[in-house]
């Protein structure tokens, strides 16, 4: 009896539905602290619509942009990943991995670059409301770019140990929905802080 | 045969990166053509637009179940709910 009831439990395709209500269930808390900012940036902005307008001016366009065509395309070097291990091709996961890691370096460099033009201008988190909350959104939304390339990083180690194949996965898979989500976050924040003000 | 299948998953994805990208040139055009109230509207729909995108190609929401339907949508109602609540109170103080 308890035996089957381990084999029930030890299915892969039953583990990796699991997993998935899982990440979902913490994706949704994570709609909801990034929901606290943007709820706070909605009541400032209708607050100051005039300083929120001269303030979005001094955000640079071209970062921003270049961000999420990064931000993109590291989605779909995630989307790729899977899809080749859903075939059991352990060679293309690890090639995707390391471009989405690659691609994710190139967000925080971008991001570096923007913060250090800022800081010269002296334009900093105290300058106004606006800018506090270009930093805390942003800063938030970094260091989840940044906690996604140790899951990834951890993903790509397990690959190259040959761990993943088409029929246990579910890491990788866990891994790229948190990626995704990521990229949704930013896909809200580039317009919001650069496009409209 | 297999080999056909196998392209066919790429081929979504690769269409559907196309379609963020266009999408993203032409929200951050739109942002140097002055709307007034209008900009706002347009770059949310289109960050809509692509969210959904992500949300049920990336993320496969489109192959999934309910119940991962309902883990998806709960918490924007919460985030609607939590944004509307606050307005009520914080746009009509004196």
């Amino acid at each position: 009896m308890q035996d089957v009831t381990e084999t029930k439990n030890s299915l892969p395709e039953q583990g990796l539905e699991t997993a998935k209500l899982g990440i979902w269930a913490f994706l949704a808390t994570e709609v909801l602290l990034f929901g606290g900012l943007f709820t706070a940036y909605t009541v400032f902005r209708i607050g100051q619509p005039r300083m929120f307008h001269t303030e979005y001016l001094k955000l640079n366009r071209l970062f921003g942009a270049v961000n999420t065509v990064v931000l993109i395309c590291s989605s779909l070097t995630v989307a790729l990943g899977i899809a080749a291990i859903r075939q059991g091709r352990q060679r293309m996961l690890k090639v995707c991995l390391v471009l989405t890691l690659l691609l994710a370096a190139t967000f925080l460099g971008v991001k570096y670059a923007e913060y250090s033009e800022h800081i010269a201008r002296h334009e900093l988190p105290r300058t106004n409301n606006f800018f506090s909350l270009y930093y805390m959104m942003t800063g938030l939304h970094a260091i989840h770019v940044f906690a996604g390339m140790i899951a990834l990083t951890t993903m790509l180690v397990l690959a190259a140990r040959g761990k993943f194949s088409a029929e246990y996965h579910a890491p990788v898979e866990i891994t790229g929905l948190y990626w995704h989500f990521v990229d949704l976050v930013w896909i809200y924040l580039f317009p919001l802080l650069y496009l409209i003000g | 045969m297999r080999n056909e299948f196998r392209m066919a998953a790429y081929r979504t994805y690769i269409i559907v990166w196309i379609a963020l990208l266009i999408l993203t040139l032409v929200t951050w055009g739109v942002s140097y053509i002055n709307l007034g109230m209008g900009n706002v509207a347009v770059a949310l729909f289109i960050a809509s637009l692509k969210a959904a995108l992500v949300a049920l190609f990336f993320m496969h929401l489109r192959y999934e179940n309910r119940l991962v339907w309902a883990f998806a949508i709960l918490p924007l109602f919460f985030l609607a709910l939590i944004i509307f609540g606050t307005l009520s109170d914080t746009m009509f103080r004196n």
